[in-house]
């Protein structure tokens, strides 16, 4: 199928995007990559009236190493972020998890602030930005704010940033040198939607456990972080019987969606899986 | 009525204009507008890759991306890897191995097999081992959906790979 008619704007500044989105109200919806929001036009499942496109703003594209902070563009594309250097050695569980958003091809357009703003309950990108306890910048007619990752996902495609706010920025913390990370993912192939997903960021100190860091896609109407999980594993170390109970933890405390790839039932069990491999590969490096 | 938006861009090499509604895709345009009928529509939903060209370089949807989106881009598609009468590499490959069976994703194929054979991932391969055999990750491939165009395509693209020395 083929998309409804739109009025197209493509603004060169955010303050441009900003003034678009208050001239239109409702009726406009940004367009970042594209490659949610398209297909769902073409499906007709989004009919936006109004088109702001964001693809004309170079200043949305960058990514900096703030010393303990890395801030990235909210339209830096996937593909940058999965071949940058500065990515790979100071946030490597976001080269890892980025590999597993979509296609060579899809990720040479989707970007990183999209993917988030997006929220789909299965996307990988708000799952890393859970596990690093990242934020997110958004700018709006009252100025900047930043949103926590944890106040930022609140259901299925849906965020605590509203309809006249842009996402700008995607700040996360570097990994402590020396933690260790896991992304488990379980999909029907390579490069699909997530049908669970667990992502394990853990700082080891001897059997100790300085920190854990637990977060989930696919799993609930949105990413999450196990809070609980992670508590088993500081309170009780990485031995084997810690793991085993922070994975049932885990499955325990999400709320599993059902749908046509995976019952709730199954989706519980495969938090318990996922949980316990990522946690015990992630112990292990 | 919707206002008409003018798209100049590069394709293969050339300029070429138009005009078109904000809501037509670019495989639409490259194929009506146009007349470049190889690339071509399947899934419209990005999943498939029949559609996929390169855009700036790399490889991308053309249908789950605007026309004007693509307002001074530089575009290849399918009709533009081939250097003049002889085919590319990766082509002629394809055709000798067979790499193909109904041949619809093909050309979609052929651009994310090209995309891929530059990837630093396959230089960085090619580098450890010597040879380009086992450069081209078969998962770049599988994410072609088409599902008839099966295995043997894999193995076209890295023959095609190795004769053409990644360049």
């Amino acid at each position: 199928m083929k998309p409804a008619s739109f009025d197209y704007h493509a603004p060169t500044t955010v303050d441009e995007a900003l003034a678009l989105l208050e001239a239109n109200g409702p009726d406009s919806r940004l367009l970042a990559g594209g490659q949610s929001l398209v297909p769902m036009m073409n499906f007709r499942l989004a009919a936006p009236p109004v088109i702001v496109d964001l693809n004309r703003i170079p200043d949305l594209a960058y990514i900096e190493d703030h010393g303990d902070v890395v801030c990235i563009g909210a339209m830096t594309r996937q593909r940058a972020v999965e071949s940058s250097a500065l990515v790979a050695d100071k946030l490597p569980v976001l080269s890892a998890a980025i590999k597993l958003v979509g296609h060579l091809p899809t990720r040479s357009r989707g970007t990183i602030g999209g993917s988030i703003a997006h929220a789909d309950p299965a996307a990988e990108l708000p799952m890393v930005l859970q596990a690093l306890d990242g934020a997110v910048v958004v700018r709006g007619p009252n100025g900047r704010r930043t949103i926590a990752a944890s106040e930022l996902f609140q259901d299925a495609m849906t965020t605590s940033i509203t309809a006249d706010e842009i996402l700008v920025e995607v700040r996360l913390p570097v990994m402590p040198a020396g933690a260790g990370y896991a992304v488990e993912e379980f999909a029907r192939r390579h490069g699909d939607f997530a049908v669970a997903a667990v992502t394990a960021v853990i700082l080891r100190e001897g059997n100790r456990c300085a920190s854990a860091r637990i977060a989930t896609a696919g799993i609930s109407s949105h990413s999450e972080r196990l809070r609980a999980a992670e508590q088993v594993l500081e309170q009780h170390g990485l031995g084997d019987g810690a793991i085993a109970r922070a994975a049932e933890t885990a499955a325990g405390m999400v709320e599993p969606l059902a749908d046509r790839h995976a019952s709730a039932g199954y989706r519980r069990q495969l938090t318990q899986v996922l949980t316990e491999r990522a946690v015990r590969r992630a112990a292990g490096r | 009525m919707t206002r008409m938006v003018d798209v100049r861009l590069t394709v293969n090499g050339k300029t070429c204009e138009g005009r078109c509604e904000p809501r037509t895709l670019l495989a639409d345009f490259l194929r009506d507008d146009l007349s470049l009928t190889g690339t071509h529509v399947g899934c419209e939903h990005g999943a498939c890759g029949a559609c996929t060209v390169l855009f700036n370089g790399e490889a991308a949807r053309a249908c789950i991306m605007f026309a004007v989106q693509a307002d001074g881009a530089d575009i290849v598609t399918v009709e533009g890897i081939a250097r003049g009468s002889a085919l590319h590499p990766l082509q002629a490959a394809f055709h000798q191995h067979h790499g193909l069976q109904c041949g619809f994703c093909t050309p979609g194929m052929l651009i994310t097999a090209l995309d891929s054979a530059r990837q630093p991932v396959a230089q960085r391969i090619r580098g450890a081992s010597g040879a380009v055999r086992g450069a081209l990750p078969l998962h770049r491939l599988s994410e072609h959906r088409h599902g008839c165009d099966g295995g043997r395509r894999d193995d076209a693209a890295r023959a095609g790979l190795e004769r053409d020395r990644l360049r």
